[in-house]
């Protein structure tokens, strides 16, 4: 018996299942496929037209198969189409689709005699077709009918002759060769070398590989290199670099990918007629000057090693892609003639600029992936992130440097070139002239949002919530490029068992024990106004880290995303202000960044709510002492006339004190600001910088880093008071309690009770509250009214519920943690932005203010 | 808040008859929003005064108009103090027979003139003491005042809007109670209900004769009903069955663009120099780009020419009104023709691709500065429409306005305004970048010196078919 027929089938594809009626179709699909990978016209005609026969229905239902098709290759999945496909008409919208999605067509012609199918046909119980419908079908398949099929676009044609063949047949999956997922690295992917091969092996030895035994780089932790292509043409030594990379290819220390150098000497290898032009003409020059033996070899191993290159990988489980020319979202680890050119050209306008080079479309600023995209082909002055994609090819062999990004840890390295080996056609630019505005799409934010969180899952945004919230981005926040991040709300501490208070510390401490917190930070509340200010180290940074041109090198904004300062000369003051701190605490080198966020308060609260304390609160003062002063007049009359109206005198007294207290409460907060100097910043949290969300560090280092920040600009910036304790010991409680006694008796806002952990869990894993507030007796008049502590009011004022608010709290810190996280990763702007988007829509949903 | 009420002379003591309240008591009414209290801290053969203390329970107020907003101006305001519709309500509540001029112990006082006094310590005025004594004064009130200070420890901040009020007058009880319960909520200018019909009834029913006749019967009846407009009219043509003279509501935060341009018509002529040049190069699909609420759709409408019409907004608010401007809920092949998209304008958007002309009329302006990039490329490069109308204003000419400071923009919310130089590098600097054409146009009357009104721009694509 012979060894049965086995079928490479790529997975994912497209396969195509083709024969007459009663060929056995169905019964293959399922003997090697799932039956959710198969889709079968009958199904779909009884999906439409409530009956397999339905011939009505032909036509919606092969819409609707095209659609469903089109769904699952869009997501990566073998799909199986189970119809006759006898005609090309048939074929040609199918293997279109497969190319759309870049994904290879198979095709699968099931080639039976006619006799076993009408016999099928007559046993069948359901249905039968006329024999002569059948007869039909078989004269189709006849000679040249596999070359029709090929000629429709299919990648592969098999055809299986005969019942024996189709029943024994097997069928192989095979991966596509740009799926590489499961290969996680770690890496070293090197730019464009163009024959540098000095600078190719400084680098490689500066990222610790070493000729081994066999004379082959390797590194001694496995980590493997991965060549970006262009290996030769234009430099010294092009075959000494072929030479390298192919060693470690074969030994398995590095993987290639194509570029569109190699593939052209590959083309003139293979004898094909190509223009000898763009340093190929060096290339070949040492490959003449080979003694004829060795040549041959050479060219024989060179050929065989670009012709077996895929072009370009997918690997880390979907999170990194290397391609020579760069890949968007919609080709990565996938197979198609387009995902190939694009991979060794990029995307063309196919217009020539002035320089008569093809002008190049920047594909990466519209890119969005969740890979990490790492590629070269154009050479720059720098390498930089760009939407989480990288070019560094940065121009060897012009003279500029050879460049490595480390993986994992997205680390440069570089070594400078020896010298100037090629001149450019044009001047080489940083990155095709810095980085483009952000241009966002506005059907990723007019829908409901579902935003995956490291910290607690998926997000869900409802859509009216994001509708609202891109009218407020459209019209009234800062640039979105600044939205670095926007602060989560803070939930209270639950109401205090005291009758005579409604918040105090023991609840707070009381809630962080139970969810297994051994230590917390009470910070002092600073009462001002919310703002996040981005820092840059200078103009510079601010145009290559947040792509603004910003005089101010900064930006400082609400909450809410909304301008902290309605004046731009004040925001620049704030901002030049700053940076001053920054740079005499010396920050930028203790960080190694260039920019930074904080979260701080600003004080007075006057400065920003002035309008609301003069409309809303000065107002309701100036009524009550008026309104209440004449009704206790009134009152002590009439008590003096001997009516018994003490108990309402009383009242309105006590009622006339509250307003009183209600006045000097809301005072504390106010004075006059003449110039930003008699502001105040209270910063008390670092959330990020160039890479990093510091998320990771405790509340104590957040402080202690601050608080350097506060000594260079001592009384401008406070350094926020603060009390650390043990949960588990009494006394450390106790004093902290007393500390907010004294500090909410001396006008104080509150503390602010955190976990030590900027990120904390309970027993069971789940995120708790990241802080939570405890207000002052005195300054919650402010937020409950001037009369809230009388008996009968905070009784029932203590009915309170925070569940909706401790949920907000969590998702809107989940979705500002993600923010930072997915910016500290470079991931591609927009997709930091819909996290911060996301807090903004959530704070449009309805939950008690007081809270 | 408490108001008092004192009656001097010889009949002073009737005023417990009148009130049907009794003077050796203290009395307690419970009301929905609160408590009002009736007692006596004068009583005396010359001197009786009677005071209505009322109690608003803030937490049940707060509690009651959770669905409505939520905000902290539920819960932190002024209402419990000031005089308002609140104290009206109580008022008629509390003194209802009195002001319905019925009193069975003494009915030959109830239409007898008094000397009364009426006092109130914090009563909202908007628009300040002339307005209060343009109200009162006609009504044969003697009115004293007093503006408090928002708060005496920050002079700077100024007065509050509230005023400590005496209103001395001679006439019977029933009409005091009455105006002041009609005219309480008129100088505050808020009230704490739903205004819907039957308050024209109560409005004509409480002002009978004296308000016909009340010089300042259009405030009132405006702010009476809120501004209600249908309301209003019904109010003051039930008033006066000859109510022939037109009825111009009160300009309420004026737009100020409005006024300044109402003088040379700049809308119309505008929007009309718009429409002709979307119409020149023979468009048959349209997009009007920031349409507000449909004056410009509505116009092109009318136009064969146009067989898609597309208006995008990034206000719902604003197309909401554009769809009722144009009915597109009753004109059914009008819903074909016409579609409102919320859209932004900094954002790309597929719906935007491909019109054979757009409009952006006086939106630039309304844009951020550091955002105008991202509106270019959303603009030029992604929706790239055959030809853009761009029309903004030319700041040079606001030295003509006359009401606008120098220096100011003619809205508040205009990111900025650009002379005609500033506008011509914008555009030309598009034209270029993005491979357009572009030539200008004056709209309007075009001053020698400072050139038109409004600067208008018609950019159209290179290479496009015509």
């Amino acid at each position: 018996m012979n060894e049965p027929r086995v079928l490479q089938i790529p997975d994912p594809s497209l396969v195509v299942l083709i024969g007459a009626s009663c060929s056995g179709k169905s019964s293959f699909a399922r003997k090697h496929f799932k039956s959710t990978e198969t889709l079968s016209s009958d199904a779909f005609r009884a999906m439409i037209g409530d009956d397999e026969n339905n011939m009505d229905a032909t036509r919606d239902a092969f819409d609707a198969l095209h659609y469903v098709t089109a769904k699952r290759l869009a997501s990566r999945r073998l799909t199986v189409i189970d119809a006759t496909n006898l005609k090309s008409e048939d074929r040609k919208p199918l293997t279109q689709l497969a190319r759309e999605y870049h994904l290879f067509p198979v095709a699968v012609i099931l080639d039976m005699p006619e006799k076993v199918c009408q016999e099928r046909n007559r046993n069948r119980t359901d249905r039968q077709l006329p024999r002569a419908v059948i007869n039909q079908h078989i004269r189709r398949i006849d000679r040249r009918f596999a070359g029709r099929v090929k000629g429709d676009g299919f990648r592969y044609v098999y055809r299986l002759r005969g019942e024996e063949e189709a029943n024994s047949v097997q069928i192989n999956r095979q991966p596509l060769w740009t799926d590489r997922r499961g290969d996680v690295g770690p890496f070293d992917i090197i730019g464009d070398i163009h024959g540098c091969c000095s600078e190719l092996e400084a680098l490689l030895e500066t990222l610790g590989y070493a000729r081994n035994e066999r004379g082959v780089y390797a590194h001694p932790e496995e980590r493997r290199a991965i060549f970006l292509g262009d290996l030769a043409d234009r430099g010294p030594r092009n075959l000494d670099v072929l030479r390298i990379a192919m060693d470690m290819h074969e030994e398995g220390t590095a993987l290639c990918v194509p570029g569109n150098h190699d593939v052209k000497l590959l083309r003139k290898l293979q004898g094909r007629n190509v223009q000898i032009a763009h340093g190929l003409e060096k290339t070949l020059a040492e490959m003449e000057a080979l003694p004829e033996a060795e040549r041959t070899a050479f060219e024989e191993k060179t050929a065989a090693f670009i012709d077996g290159m895929v072009s370009h990988y997918l690997l880390d489980g979907g999170k990194l892609v290397a391609a020579h020319a760069g890949m968007p979202e919609h080709m990565q680890g996938r197979a198609s003639s387009p995902a190939r050119d694009f991979a060794l050209y990029g995307e063309t306008t196919g217009e020539t600029d002035s320089y008569g080079l093809p002008e190049r479309l920047d594909w990466a600023i519209d890119y969005k992936g969740r890979a990490a995209v790492v590629y070269g082909h154009t050479a720059v002055t720098r390498a930089e992130w760009v939407n989480g994609t990288i070019n560094i090819d940065t121009g060897c062999v012009y003279g500029g440097a050879l460049t490595a990004l480390r993986y994992p840890e997205k680390t440069l390295v570089s070594v400078p070139a020896e010298k100037q080996y090629s001149v450019p056609t044009k001047p080489l630019e940083a990155d095709e002239g810095g980085r483009p505005a952000l241009l966002l799409n506005i059907a990723d934010y007019q829908r409901k949002m579902l935003i995956h969180t490291r910290l607690m899952g998926n997000v869900i945004v409802n859509e009216e919530n994001a509708a609202a919230a891109l009218e407020v981005m459209t019209r009234f926040t800062a640039a979105p490029e600044w939205l670095v991040y926007l602060p989560p709300t803070m939930s209270p501490c639950e109401v205090s068992s005291r009758p005579d208070m409604l918040e105090r510390p023991e609840e707070a401490f009381a809630y962080f024990e139970k969810e297994g917190v051994e230590q917390v930070v009470c910070e002092e509340k600073y009462m001002g106004s919310r703002a996040v200010a981005v820092i840059c180290q200078n103009e510079e940074a601010a145009e290559r880290r947040f792509g603004v041109e910003s005089p101010a090198g900064g930006a400082c904004y609400t909450r809410t995303g909304r301008p902290f300062f309605s004046d731009e000369a004040e925001e620049e003051a704030v901002i030049r202000r700053l940076r001053a701190a920054f740079d005499a605490a010396d920050f930028w080198n203790a960080h190694e960044t260039d920019w930074a966020c904080i979260d701080a308060e600003i004080m007075p609260w006057s400065v920003k709510a002035q309008e609301l304390i003069k409309g809303q609160y000065a107002s309701a003062g100036a009524a009550g002492e008026a309104s209440l002063s004449l009704a206790g007049e009134a009152l002590r009359r009439a008590e003096a006339r001997g009516i018994d109206i003490a108990y309402l005198r009383e009242r309105v007294e006590q009622r006339a004190e509250g307003v009183g207290l209600y006045r000097e409460a809301y005072r504390r907060y106010c004075w006059e600001v003449g110039s930003i100097d008699d502001l105040r910043i209270a910063p008390f949290h670092l959330l990020a910088a160039e890479g990093r969300a510091f998320l990771d560090k405790n509340h104590l280092w957040h402080l202690s880093a601050l608080n350097r920040l506060a000594e260079a600009d001592p009384g401008w910036l406070i350094a926020a008071a603060h009390k650390t304790v043990r949960l588990s010991d009494e006394a450390q409680r106790q004093e902290a309690i007393e500390w907010w006694e004294r500090l909410t008796e001396e006008g104080g806002e509150g503390a602010v009770v955190k976990p030590l952990d900027f990120i904390a869990y309970n027993q069971k894993k789940r995120l708790i509250q990241p802080a939570l507030k405890c207000r002052g007796s005195e300054y919650l008049r402010i937020i409950y009214g001037p009369e809230y502590l009388m008996p009968d009011r905070l009784k029932r004022l203590k009915q309170r519920g925070l569940s909706a608010k401790r949920m907000l709290a969590l998702r809107e810190f989940a979705l500002g943690a993600e923010a930072l996280e997915r910016r500290a990763r470079r991931e591609p702007i927009s997709r930091a932005h819909e996290c911060v988007f996301a807090v903004l829509a959530l704070e449009s949903e309805p939950v008690d203010p007081r809270l | 808040m408490l108001l008092a009420i004192a009656a001097d002379g010889a009949h002073a003591e009737d005023l417990s008859y009148l009130l049907h309240k009794h003077p050796g008591r203290t009395q307690e009414f419970s009301l929905k929003f609160g408590t009002a209290y009736v007692f006596y801290p004068t009583w005396s053969a010359t001197r009786c005064e009677a005071a209505l203390l009322l109690e608003i329970d803030a937490v049940e107020l707060a509690r009651r108009r959770r669905g409505a907003s939520w905000t902290l101006f539920d819960y932190v305001n002024d209402r419990p103090y000031a005089a308002s519709s609140f104290l009206s309500v109580a008022l008629a509540r509390v003194f209802g027979t009195a002001m319905s001029a019925r009193c069975d112990a003494r009915p030959d006082r109830v239409h007898a003139p008094m000397r009364l006094e009426a006092r109130l310590s914090a009563l909202p005025c908007r628009g300040g003491e002339t307005v209060l004594r343009r109200l009162f004064e006609p009504l044969g009130y003697e009115v004293e005042t007093e503006r408090l200070p928002l708060d005496p420890q920050f002079a700077e901040w100024g007065n509050s809007k509230y005023v400590s009020a005496l209103f001395k007058t001679t006439r019977p009880l029933h009409e005091l109670l009455t105006h002041l319960y009609v005219l309480m909520p008129v100088l505050d200018d808020e009230k704490h209900y739903y205004v819907g019909e039957d308050e024209v009834d109560k409005l004509l029913k409480r002002g009978g004769d004296w308000l016909e006749n009340h010089p300042e019967r259009q405030l009132i009846a405006e702010r009476y009903l809120r501004r209600h407009r249908p309301l209003v009219r019904a109010a003051l043509a039930r008033m006066r069955e000859d109510a022939s003279e037109a009825v111009e509501t009160e300009e309420h935060g004026a737009a100020r663009e409005g006024a300044l341009e109402r003088k040379v018509r700049l809308n119309e002529i505008r929007l009309k120099a718009a429409e002709e040049a979307l119409k020149e190069n023979g468009a048959a699909t349209v997009l009007d780009l920031g349409c507000g609420d449909g004056k410009l759709l509505s116009r092109l409408r009318k136009e064969k020419q146009f067989v898609k019409i597309v208006g995008a907004d990034i206000s719902s608010v604003a197309l909401g009104r554009a769809h009722r401007r144009l009915r597109l809920d009753r004109q059914l092949q009008s819903r074909e023709r016409i579609q409102l998209i919320h859209s932004a304008l900094t954002y790309e958007d597929r719906r935007l691709k491909g019109f054979d002309a757009a409009a952006l009329i006086e939106v630039i302006e309304h844009i951020d500065p550091p955002r105008l990039k991202a509106l270019e490329m959303a603009l030029f490069q992604k929706a790239q429409p055959r030809r853009l109308v761009v029309t903004t204003p030319n700041r040079e000419y606001n030295a003509r306005f006359e009401t606008l400071p120098p220096g100011k923009l003619r809205h508040t919310d205009h990111r900025f305004e650009w002379t005609r130089a500033e506008f011509q590098a914008w555009i030309d600097n598009a034209a270029k970048q993005y491979g357009y054409s572009v030539h200008t146009r004056p709209v309007g009357e075009p001053d020698a010196e400072l050139g038109p009104p409004t600067q208008m721009a018609i950019f159209d694509r290179k290479g496009a078919p015509r």
